[in-house]
């Protein structure tokens, strides 16, 4: 691990904002549990947001083990506050655009996301953090299957009718700008770089580019242009929709601390 | 630790431990066993107590948690109730593990085995046209002539196909 103290902390930092980025998109997937448009993409995504809280428990318990203050994944998940939670805001969005859930935002973000996880999962696997190399050569495998899925519909919508090229063009539209907060490097991702512990997601950038132009060109989409926005999640500067998911995520957990079934 | 030369009584010991793990069926596929799929990766003995080291098939799992309360139950009937029980994530599980013996036993339960090797996990992305790998064959006619309804079905390992021959649907367990 890191050889001070500062290294530890932005070690710390660094793997808490992989798990929160896991547990808050894995937490927006479960929504459509019992609401998916097929039975068949409903287990799809049902069985990708368990993928995701699975390696939300493996990277929050590593998280606090490195803090050492004996918080285990359900005390970071259930009692931190909104400001504690570090993951991009691109993964706490709502399903939809405006009132509405919709498949394409759903399918849009889950392909932006993961066309990032597979190649930095993939990067990881060789961290001088042993723990983490563990997890992302576990997590690789789950996160190009996620890709496959969300390149899958991503294509039939852009490829489709007027109505889902539509919607899978709003979508890109809507999402795109907060995928500037990936590139964004900061003094948490410069350290974990420089003490080989971490990867800096920018410099999956080029991967996540190809990735991304090959499937928007088989789709017939458009790459939106680039803005000058930079969400801040990963800094622990929400937007206004991550309070209300955790209120519901954390309900149970507040209202019976402790209770086992 | 330091290995001292086995005695005898410790040999005996490790093959009842071993026996009573190899015993142990998968809660989510009972046919087969933990050791069938390939979870179960180490049992040995340090410092007079049972390490057995088990390895999660998806990370979010739910039969993770069974699994590893399941392997205990066995030790401790076997007589050894201080065993430990350890999760392991590397190198991480694949079904390339699951041997002929618990394929052909997966086959003759419904479930058609894995039909080819995992792809490595570090391959390079390609999208480009590619001979499709190859489909699993009905396990109730030994048909070829399958199509896939959905690629997750009733667990995270297992996809969801229908034979076109007997029109039976069927799960897969998808090469991972």
């Amino acid at each position: 691990m890191g050889t001070n103290a500062a290294d530890d902390h932005a070690q710390l930092r660094y793997v808490t904002r992989l798990g929160d980025n896991a547990l808050v998109l894995g937490q927006r997937l479960a929504e459509w549990c019992g609401h998916g448009p097929a039975l068949e993409e409903d287990l799809a995504l049902t069985n990708i947001a368990l993928d995701l809280i699975g390696q939300a428990r493996l990277l929050l318990s590593h998280a606090g083990r490195l803090e050492g203050r004996g918080r285990d994944e359900d005390a970071l998940a259930y009692f931190r506050a909104e400001p504690e939670f570090l993951n991009w805001t691109l993964t706490e969005l709502p399903n939809g655009v405006g009132k509405h859930d919709d498949y394409a935002v759903t399918i849009a973000r889950n392909f932006l996301f993961s066309a990032l996880m597979a190649p930095l999962w993939e990067a990881l696997a060789r961290s001088r953090d042993e723990t983490l190399a563990q997890i992302a050569a576990k997590s690789v495998k789950e996160a190009h299957s996620h890709l496959r899925h969300a390149r899958d519909w991503l294509v039939r919508f852009g490829d489709g009718t007027d109505e889902s090229r539509r919607r899978a063009q709003r979508a890109l539209d809507t999402l795109w700008p907060y995928t500037n907060e990936l590139w964004d490097v900061d003094d948490v991702e410069r350290a974990v770089a420089a003490a080989g512990t971490g990867v800096a997601p920018a410099s999956c950038r080029d991967a996540w580019n190809a990735i991304v132009d090959d499937a928007l060109a088989q789709a017939t989409l458009a790459r939106p242009r680039d803005s000058e926005f930079v969400s801040t999640g990963k800094r622990g500067v929400h937007g206004e929709h991550l309070g209300y998911l955790l209120a519901e995520m954390q309900s149970l957990a507040r209202a019976h601390p402790g209770a086992r079934w | 630790m330091t290995p001292a030369a086995p005695r005898p009584a410790d040999d005996a010991r490790l093959e009842r431990a071993r026996a009573a793990v190899a015993a142990v069926p998968d809660p989510e596929i009972p046919v087969v066993t933990l050791t069938d799929l390939g979870i179960v990766r180490d049992l040995r003995e340090e410092d007079g107590r049972i390490v057995v080291e088990l390895t999660p098939t998806y990370t979010g799992c739910p039969a993770t948690g069974v699994i590893r309360r399941d392997v205990r139950d066995a030790l401790a009937g076997a007589g050894f109730p201080d065993a430990d029980v350890r999760v392991t994530l590397s190198p991480a599980w694949t079904t390339d593990w699951i041997g002929a013996d618990a394929a052909a036993k997966l086959r003759a339960y419904g479930i058609a085995p894995p039909a080819h090797a995992a792809a490595p996990a570090t391959s390079p992305l390609r999208f480009v046209a590619r001979a499709a790998p190859p489909g699993p064959a009905c396990p109730r006619c030994g048909g070829a002539d399958v199509e896939r309804i959905s690629e997750h079905g009733s667990t995270p390992c297992k996809a969801l196909y229908r034979c076109r021959g007997c029109l039976e649907p069927f799960d897969y367990f998808k090469p991972y």
